[in-house]
C-alpha cells in the first residue's frame, strides 16, 4: 500500500529524520493560509498523489507569494496528474502540500528496499540525488553505494557511518547522516514497510540533511498489525475497479485488452493470458479468483470483468483440484443464470471430475462455448472477440 | 528415492485442528502419507481424523519421531510455527499460508541459519500448493490424481499453473519423481536453485521442469546455477508474458521492479543457459515429451 509524501514525512519525522516545516491543505485558499501559518518568503506547492515524476509533470510548483500560491494550488486541484508513472488516465490531486522552500547546497539518493537476491533489507544510496534510482542505475551505476542489513541485529552505525563516507559527505555532518539512515530504517522496519525512498535526501546551505521528498510503500500482509497504517489508504488514487475487486477478496488487475479472464490461482491467470495474446488476442484483466471457486466468487467475477465496458469476450479457465469440476460448472451456471450475459463466454474446465463438469455445462441450455485445452480455450476466445459477438448463437441466453 | 520425502517420512501438521488442515489432512492420509500427529498449541491430547495433537512441534517430535511438517497456520503467527518446526528438529517443512508479512519471513531465513548445515531445516514456500512424490507421499493441498508416477521432477511457484503442467504430462502418459511449490512471495524458503540441485542429485529424476513467472531474480539465478551444475535436462515457462511493469499479478512477488524481471527477459536468460523453453503453456507437456525423446 502506497501513502502520500506528506504522510511519509510525518512519519520519518517521528522517527528522527529531518523534514522541512510544511502543512496540508485541501483547497486553493488553504494553501495560502498555511504558507502564511508557515511565515518566511518562498514555498512549494507539490500536488499530493500516489506517484513519481511529479516535478516534471507541474506538480510541483515553487512560489514567492501568496496569488502565486493560490494560482499554483488552482492549477492542480481537480486535475489529473499524469506522470510516467501514472498511465495516461493520471492521477486525481484532491491535496497539495506546502513547504517552507530550503536552500539546497547537494541532493543525494537514498533508498531502502526488500533485497530479494539477498533476501534482505537493502540500502541503496547515491551522490546523484534528485535523478531517479532507475536513471542513477543506468547513467551513474558507479555511484551507487548498496548496503544490506542483518535482520538479526539490525543496521549498525558502522553501515551508517560508511554509507555517509561513501558519499563523500563532509566530516562534520557524517553524525547527522548516520542518524538519518538509522532513523529510515528503524520506520521501515517497524512499520513493515517494504520501500523507503527519499530522494532528494538535501544537505542544505545551512548544514542540516533534510528529506526533501519522500515515499513510502508498506506490506500488505502487515497492514493487519498498523491499523494506524491501514488507515492512510486512499482510495481516490487507485483504480476503482481494483479496489472495488480487492474489497470482495479478488485479486484484479485492469489491462487494455478486449479478452476478460476468470481464472483460479495467479500463476494459471498469468498463463491464461499468455496464451490469449499467443493466439492474437488481448487480455482485459488479470484475475484470480482464488482456489476455492465457489458459485458466489464466480458470480462477483463477472459482474467485476463485465463493469470493464471493453470486454467482448469472457474466458474461464478453472482447474478444479480439491473443488470438483461438476461444482464449478454448477457455480458457472448458475451465475449465468442469475446474471444473463451479453457477450460471448468461453468456459475450460480441467482437473477433478471433469466430463461431469462438461455435461452440466452442455446440458444448462446455456449458449457457453466449451474447450477442452488451454489452447483451445484461448483460441475459441479470440475467435468469438473477432466475430464481434455479432453471431448470436455465441450469446449466451437465460 | 525422491526429493524432500517418500512413503515412510513422518509428517505433522501444523494447525491440524483448523477446517482446511482438518480437510488436507484426510486428503493427505488418503494418498497413504504417513500422518504420524498435528499440533496446535492448548488442543494436545486431542484426535483428527485418528491422528494424535499436541500441544507443541517439540512434543511431536519426541512421541513420534517426525521429521517432515506442514504449516497451515495463519498468516500473524506462520512465521513463528515455521521457527517452532526447525527449532524442535524437523528437517522439512512446508508452509502454505498465504499472506505472511515478507520482514517475518526475513526473520525466518535469518532464525534457521542459526542449526548448523546438518541440523538445519529445510522449508519450502510459503505461499505454495505443497511437494507430491506421486505413489509415495504428498505434503500439501493439491490434487493427487493429477499428478502420474515417473521421472519428471517439476519445480515451480504457482499452484494450479503446477497442475496444469501435471495434468498436460500426465495426458501423454508422462510421469514425476516429485512436484515442488516453492512458492509466490518475494522471500521464500527455498529458491529455484536450492531445489534444482536435489532434482541434480536424485536417481528417479531424469528431466527438470521449472515453472517461472515474473517479478524477483530467481530464474535469472536458476539458468545461471543450470549452466554451470545441471547436467539434467530442463525445460521452463515462464509466465506473464502481458504482465505490465510494476504491478502486481496475485502473487506477492510476481511484480516487475528491475531489469531481467520480465517473462521476455526471463525465458531469453533461460535460452541462454540451454534449457528449453515452452513458448506457450499449453505446450509445456509437449515440449517434455520431445526433450526426452530427443
Amino acid at each position: 500500500m502506497d501513502i502520500h509524501e506528506y504522510q511519509a514525512k510525518e512519519i520519518l519525522k517521528r522517527f528522527g529524520v529531518d523534514v522541512p516545516s510544511g502543512a496540508l491543505a485541501y483547497s486553493p485558499e488553504q494553501a495560502a493560509y498555511r504558507s502564511r501559518e508557515l511565515g518566511g518568503d518562498k514555498w512549494i506547492v507539490k500536488a499530493q498523489v500516489h506517484a513519481g515524476g511529479r516535478g516534471k509533470a507541474g506538480g510541483v510548483k515553487l512560489c514567492d507569494s501568496d496569488s502565486e500560491i493560490l494560482a499554483a494550488s488552482e492549477s492542480m486541484f481537480g486535475q489529473k496528474l499524469v506522470t510516467h508513472q501514472t498511465g495516461p488516465e493520471g492521477k486525481g490531486i484532491y491535496r497539495v502540500y506546502v513547504e517552507s522552500a530550503v536552500a539546497i547546497d547537494r541532493e543525494i539518493y537514498l533508498g531502502f528496499v526488500l533485497d530479494r537476491t539477498s533476501q534482505r533489507v537493502m540500502i541503496v544510496a547515491s551522490a546523484q540525488g534528485g535523478m531517479e534510482i532507475e536513471e542513477i542505475s543506468a547513467n551513474r551505476p558507479e555511484s551507487i553505494v548498496r548496503s544490506t542489513v542483518e535482520p538479526a541485529v539490525g543496521l549498525q552505525a558502522f553501515q551508517a557511518r560508511e554509507i555517509a563516507f561513501a558519499l563523500d559527505i563532509e566530516p562534520a555532518l557524517t553524525q547527522k547522516m548516520a542518524k538519518t539512515l538509522m532513523a529510515a530504517y528503524r520506520a521501515f522496519r517497524d512499520y513493515d514497510a517494504t520501500m523507503v525512498e527519499i530522494n532528494p535526501l538535501v544537505i542544505t546551505s545551512d548544514n542540516r540533511v533534510v528529506a526533501l521528498d519522500a515515499k513510502m510503500t508498506f506490506d500488505d500482509n502487515a497492514l493487519f498489525r498498523h491499523p494506524q497504517i491501514a488507515e492512510l489508504r486512499d482510495k481516490s488514487q487507485e483504480d476503482p475497479r481494483e479496489s472495488n475487486a480487492a474489497d470482495r477478496g479478488l485479486n484484479y488487475v485492469g489491462l487494455d485488452g478486449n479478452i476478460g479472464c476468470i481464472v483460479n490461482g495467479a500463476g494459471l491467470a498469468m498463463a491464461t493470458m499468455d496464451t490469449i495474446k499467443l493466439a492474437g488476442g488481448e487480455p482485459a484483466n488479470f484475475l484470480d479468483i482464488g482456489g476455492g471457486a465457489t458459485p458466489e466468487r464466480v458470480a462477483k467475477a463477472f459482474r467485476l470483468v463485465l463493469s470493464d465496458k471493453k470486454v467482448q469476450a469472457v474466458l474461464v479457465n478453472i482447474f478444479a483440484g480439491i473443488n470438483r469440476c461438476d461444482w464449478v460448472a454448477e457455480g458457472v451456471v448458475q451465475a449465468l443464470r442469475d446474471n444473463p450475459v451479453e457477450v460471448p463466454v468461453i468456459v475450460r474446465l480441467a482437473g477433478t471430475n471433469v466430463e461431469e463438469g462438461q455435461k452440466i455445462l452442455a446440458q444448462s441450455g446455456l449458449s457457453i462455448i466449451r474447450a477442452g485445452s488451454l489452447k483451445e480455450a484461448a483460441e475459441r476466445s479470440v475467435a468469438a472477440w473477432r466475430n464481434g459477438g455479432n453471431d448470436d448463437n455465441m450469446k449466451v441466453a437465460s | 528415492m525422491s526429493i524432500f520425502l517418500d512413503r515412510e517420512t513422518k509428517v505433522i501438521v501444523q494447525g491440524i485442528t483448523g477446517k482446511m488442515a482438518q480437510f488436507h489432512t484426510k486428503d493427505m492420509l488418503d494418498y497413504g502419507t504417513n500422518v504420524v500427529g498435528g499440533v496446535t498449541p492448548g488442543k494436545g491430547g486431542e484426535n483428527v481424523h485418528g491422528v494424535p495433537v499436541f500441544d507443541t512441534v517439540k512434543d511431536a517430535v519426541e512421541q513420534t519421531g517426525a521429521t517432515a511438517s506442514l504449516v497451515f497456520v495463519p498468516p500473524p503467527f506462520a512465521a513463528d510455527s515455521v521457527m517452532e518446526a526447525a527449532d524442535a528438529g524437523i528437517r522439512y517443512c512446508v508452509c502454505i499460508t498465504d499472506g505472511i508479512p515478507a520482514q517475518d519471513m526475513i526473520r525466518v531465513k535469518r532464525y534457521m541459519m542459526r542449526y548448523s548445515r546438518e541440523k538445519r531445516m529445510v522449508l519450502t514456500g510459503p505461499n505454495c500448493a505443497g511437494t507430491i512424490s506421486p505413489g509415495k507421499a504428498l505434503l500439501g493441498i493439491m490434487p493427487g490424481h493429477i499428478f502420474l508416477q515417473g521421472n519428471v521432477g517439476i519445480v515451480g511457484r504457482s499452484g494450479t499453473l503446477g497442475y496444469e503442467a501435471a495434468a498436460q504430462l500426465k495426458e501423454l502418459g508422462i510421469g514425476i519423481s516429485t512436484s515442488v511449490g516453492i512458492g509466490g512471495d518475494p522471500i521464500n524458503g527455498s529458491s529455484f536453485k536450492d531445489v534444482l540441485q536435489r532434482f541434480e542429485e536424485d536417481d528417479e529424476t531424469h528431466l527438470i521442469t521449472l515453472i517461472g513467472e515474473i517479478g524477483g531474480p530467481q530464474e535469472a539465478e536458476a539458468a545461471a546455477f543450470i549452466q554451470d551444475h545441471i547436467t539434467k535436462p530442463v525445460v521452463a515457462y515462464v509466465a506473464g508474458l502481458t504482465a505490465p511493469a510494476g504491478r502486481t499479478m496475485g502473487h506477492a512477488g510476481a511484480i516487475i521492479s528491475a531489469f531481467g524481471e520480465s517473462a521476455s527477459e526471463k525465458v531469453e536468460i533461460l535460452s541462454a543457459a540451454g534449457v528449453t523453453v515452452a513458448s506457450s503453456p499449453s505446450e509445456i507437456g509437449e515440449t517434455v515429451q520431445k526433450v526426452l525423446q530427443s
